[in-house]
This record gives C-alpha cells, sequence and structure tokens, in this order.
C-alpha cells in the first residue's frame, strides 16, 4: 500500500488502490458475503424482513438433500462434469503430445492456429452447431440411416447431447494447458529414456505426464469448473428428463421465485467448485499461481 | 547370433499401424472439431426452414436477407458492442492497478491478494452473475445492461490483470530510478515509461476482455432483466424458432473470428521475425 503511493504519488497512486478496493470489496467480496447471508435466511414477505421471522436458517442447504429430484440433479452434475473432464483429457493427450514433441515446429504451429479458431468462437454458436447435427431430422441421424447402422433416428438429444455438447465445448481448455506444460519438457529425457529401454508407455507415465502435471491439473480443474457451471449446453441439447444443476438454480430465480434458496444452490455449486480446484491442486501437488497462467 | 529375419510386409504393416493410427486419430480430431461448424455454416444456404443439411432443398441466400431485416438482431449486436466496450474501459484500468497493486506487494500478502483477485475465474459464471444481483437488489437496482457490465467486469478484470503482471515481471525498475533522479514527476513517469511499456500486453489484454464480454451467457443470463445482449438473442432463438437466418448470423461471426485471428497470428509472427 505505501509502496504504491511511494511509486506514483498520492494522487495516481491513490486512483489505483481506489479501483483496486473497488473491485475486490465492492466486486468479488461483497457481492459474495451478500449471496451467503441471503442463502442463509428464509424466503420472506418484503413485508416480514426484519421481522420476528426474519432469522438466520439453514434451510435453503438442506433442502438440496431433502428433495431427492434435486439430488439426483445435483449428483449427476457432478458425475457428469467428471465425464466430460475424463473425456477430454483422454481425447487431448495424445495430440497434445504429437504437436508439443513429436510435430515439426511449422507443423504444431499450424495446428494451434487451426485449433484456436473454434476455441474463439462463441459456446452458444459451438452449441447451436450440435443442436443442428443431433436434431431428429439432423445430418446426424440421416447419416447413420444412409449408413444402415440404425433403422429409425434416434433422439439424441438428453444426457448424451449434453455431455457431447460439454466434451465438444470445453476441449480446447484441457488441449491448451497440456500442450504448453509438455512442450517445456526436455526431447532428450525421452532420448535418454528410451536409450535405456523404456517402453513408450512407461515413458508417457514416468516422465511426460509428472512434467506436464501443472498443465493437466488446470486442464481438469477448468473443465470440471465449466462444466458444472454450464447452461448453454444443458438448455439446448437437453431434455426434461435431463436437467443440470445450474438449471434447478435458474428456476429458483426466474421461475420459482425463491432467490434464498437459489443463491444456497448456487453457493453449493461454487463450493464444489473451490473443492474441486482445492482436491486437484493437492493431488497433483500443483499451486494456484500455475493453474492461472 | 542367430540370422536377422527378412523383413515380412506384416512387419512393415505393424512399424507403420502406430503412425497410420494416430494419422486417423488427427483426422477424426479435426473432423470433430470442425464439421460441426461447416454444417452449420452450410445450413445457411439451404431454403429449408429448419437449419439443416440434410435433406438439402435447394440453394438460396435469403436467409442474409432475413437477418438484415431483424430488428431485434440488430438491437442485440448493438447492446452486447455497447456493453462489450464498456467493459473494456472498465477492465482495463482496474486489471492494471491491480497488478501493479500485486507485484507491489511482500510474498506472504501478494499470496493472499492474488487468490481473492484469481477467484473470479475459478467460480462458476452463474454464481458471478447471481451474487452481483442480489447485491444490488439491496440498493434497489434491478437487473439490465448495468448490472451485466459489473458482473462481465468482475471476472474479465482477473484476466486482464493476469496478462498486465505477465508482462510486468519483465519490467525494470532501474528505468523508473534514472528518471526520477532526472527530475522526472512520477506521474510523468508513469505516463512516459511504465504506460508505453505495458502497452502491448494491454491492447492484447483489451481484446481478449471485449470477446470475452461479447461471448458471455452464463453470467449474463442472470444479470440481464429484460435486456437482450447477442448470445440471449441467438439462445432465445434456438428455442422459440430457429430459423437458418440465426445461422447467417453464426456464419459472419464465424468469419469475423476467423479474419480476426489470422491478423492476430500474423502480426505474432512479424514480431517474431
Amino acid at each position: 500500500m505505501r509502496e504504491m503511493i511511494r511509486r506514483f504519488g498520492p494522487g495516481l497512486g491513490g486512483f489505483f488502490l481506489a479501483l483496486v478496493a473497488l473491485w475486490i470489496i465492492g466486486m468479488v467480496l461483497a457481492p459474495n458475503l451478500m449471496m451467503l447471508n441471503f442463502s442463509l435466511k428464509p424466503n420472506l414477505f418484503p413485508a416480514d424482513i426484519g421481522g420476528p421471522k426474519d432469522v438466520y436458517t439453514v434451510s435453503n442447504y438442506t433442502a438440496l438433500f431433502g428433495d431427492s429430484v434435486h439430488r439426483s440433479i445435483f449428483l449427476k452434475t457432478v458425475w457428469g462434469s467428471a465425464l466430460v473432464m475424463l473425456a477430454t483429457l483422454a481425447i487431448t493427450y495424445p495430440l497434445a503430445f504429437w504437436m508439443a514433441k513429436v510435430a515439426s515446429l511449422r507443423g504444431a504451429r499450424a495446428m494451434l492456429t487451426l485449433l484456436i479458431i473454434p476455441f474463439w468462437i462463441n459456446e452458444v454458436l459451438r452449441t447451436l452447431a450440435w443442436f443442428i447435427i443431433l436434431s431428429f431430422n439432423g445430418p446426424l441421424n440421416a447419416f447413420l440411416l444412409g449408413l444402415g447402422l440404425i433403422d429409425a433416428p434416434v433422439r439424441w438429444q438428453g444426457d448424451f447431447g449434453v455431455l457431447a455438447g460439454m466434451v465438444y465445448a470445453y476441449i480446447l481448455f484441457m488441449l491448451f494447458p497440456i500442450y504448453n506444460s509438455i512442450s517445456t519438457l526436455e526431447t532428450a529425457q525421452l532420448e535418454a529414456a528410451k536409450n535405456l529401454g523404456a517402453s513408450g508407455l512407461r515413458i508417457h507415465w514416468r516422465i511426460v505426464i509428472p512434467h506436464a502435471k501443472a498443465g493437466i491439473a488446470t486442464g481438469c480443474v477448468f473443465t470440471f469448473m465449466l462444466a458444472a457451471g454450464s447452461y448453454v449446453a444443458p438448455a439446448l441439447l437437453g431434455s426434461p428428463g435431463s436437467r443440470w444443476f445450474t438449471e434447478i438454480i435458474y428456476n429458483w430465480f426466474f421461475e420459482g421465485g425463491n432467490w434464498n434458496r437459489g443463491a444456497a444452490y448456487a453457493l453449493i455449486l461454487l463450493v464444489l467448485c473451490m473443492a474441486v480446484v482445492m482436491v486437484t491442486l493437492k493431488l497433483f501437488r500443483v499451486n494456484l499461481a500455475d493453474v492461472a497462467k | 547370433m542367430s540370422k536377422p529375419r527378412p523383413v515380412t510386409p506384416l512387419d512393415r504393416l505393424s512399424r507403420a499401424l502406430p503412425k497410420l493410427l494416430f494419422a486417423a486419430y488427427l483426422t477424426l480430431f479435426l473432423a470433430y472439431l470442425f464439421l460441426p461448424l461447416v454444417i452449420m455454416s452450410a445450413a445457411t444456404f439451404n431454403t429449408s426452414k429448419f437449419p439443416t443439411v440434410t435433406p438439402w432443398l435447394g440453394t438460396t441466400l435469403g436467409w442474409f436477407q432475413e437477418l438484415w431485416n431483424d430488428a431485434a438482431m440488430w438491437k442485440a449486436l448493438w447492446l452486447s458492442l455497447g456493453i462489450g466496450l464498456a467493459v473494456v474501459a472498465f477492465a482495463l484500468p482496474v486489471g492494471t492497478a491491480a497488478a501493479l497493486f500485486l507485484t507491489s506487494l511482500n510474498a506472504r500478502a501478494r499470496g493472499i491478494f492474488y487468490a481473492v483477485m484469481v477467484s473470479p475465474l475459478l467460480t462458476p459464471g452463474v454464481a458471478i452473475g447471481i451474487a452481483t444481483l442480489i447485491l444490488w437488489r439491496q440498493a434497489g437496482i434491478a437487473g439490465g445492461t448495468f448490472l451485466i457490465v459489473l458482473a462481465q467486469a468482475t471476472f474479465i478484470t482477473a484476466y486482464v490483470m493476469l496478462m498486465v503482471v505477465a508482462r510486468l515481471q519483465r519490467f525494470d525498475r532501474t528505468q523508473e530510478e534514472a528518471a526520477l533522479g532526472l527530475g522526472a514527476s512520477k506521474g510523468l513517469i508513469f505516463r512516459r515509461i511504465l504506460l508505453p511499456f505495458l502497452k502491448p500486453a494491454l491492447i492484447a489484454a483489451g481484446f481478449i476482455a471485449f470477446l470475452q464480454s461479447f461471448e458471455n451467457y452464463n453470467t449474463t443470463l442472470f444479470v440481464r432483466g429484460t435486456d437482450t445482449p447477442l448470445t440471449v438473442y441467438i439462445a432465445t432463438k434456438v428455442r422459440t424458432g430457429l430459423t437458418p437466418a440465426v445461422n447467417a448470423l453464426a456464419l459472419i461471426l464465424i468469419a469475423l473470428t476467423l479474419v480476426t485471428a489470422l491478423v492476430m497470428e500474423l502480426n505474432r509472427r512479424r514480431k517474431e521475425g
């Protein structure tokens, strides 16, 4: 603080400090604390606020576990997000390794440019693309019918559609961190291991994966978080039977009219994501600064 | 020592197999990445009222016309552009100030503030929207453009902060000391030394910030009130009456993305020489 004033003078330094305070206090801390406070209060009529019924309670949190439908949707969201994370990891790891260590510099660079394009395209549009492909009379069913693999069109929308759309939307959040961390590995290490007779699998298990753990952890954290907090894919690619936890939260706010419970559910989602971040970092022994790179 | 076996075609195949498999994997991956976008774009030119490429009912450019005549689309587009600019105008100075603040701290304090500052990036977008909505309701301000800008800026500022911190790590503080020794004021030093040094990072960060804002859906959804930015417009269309006019919009946005990606890439290569 004093250093800021010393470096930039009281005017400019004070202005910078005010901006930082506005952001951290006004936009990060205060909203979250208010949300926490809100989630611990019952849903009251405006007239009752401040009255005898206005007491702290954890009922908004316990409601989730008491309601079997909501509980199963919550668990499905956790499980589905983990599935998205694992699928993207399995699909992208070979490519990341190839780009970082096998391909020529030109090849890797061309690939990178090619991959950045879908990365920049709006998530809503990427999901729309899958909406079209998976639609009942859409290209996927037409293709499979044409090949004779299916006899009648399949309804893809639902759990399958949601997961497929998410894998598609978030796959590059897994690829890029892994690619970045593998590219810092000395190729000589791989050659040494090979010359000493290590098998391909062993080289990956003992050298590449340990070296790339920060990238893998980053990719896992982001894909899980994005999937768990996703709203577009479930809304566009789901069916009434495949609701996602974010949709339940949305309903509390804009259809159920119980903001307090919605706030509690949102906090549960937030805590879930934070817990996944913490556990992943611990598991991979990586610190936060490596992830935010 | 036994004599080496002659190389059979089978050996050749088993040696080539990993390469073949990898080539197949690469092809499939690229197809997976790009076919959906190609199909979505191609559907723009099909006369079919529902966007698809199967069956192909006839080729038309009519959906561009319909998109052009859609007043709601224009309104949503202008709103998104305005929100994007407002977010950039907020996130650039605040993110820069945060980065300077962070680098002025000792290691312990830096760790704590760093965690608080990057936490919006590790928070689900819906939670940021909800927290903003709840806080401002206490002040009697309901969802709308103002809250969209605030909620988006909450996490976009963190991106700016990270990019500026990365650039600051290569800054040589002795330049500032030299200028101070020569009698320059602190404001002048900031304007003439630090700011020019940060300029490339600020341009890149401004660009990323705008894009993040323009593409945002999750956070926006909760704080939008009755305002409809472009992403919300598209998602609503999908559910209430999707026609290939939306594909025309997607095609235009993809084309713009392609051009920007190419320009950025060429620019980067030119700089690297």
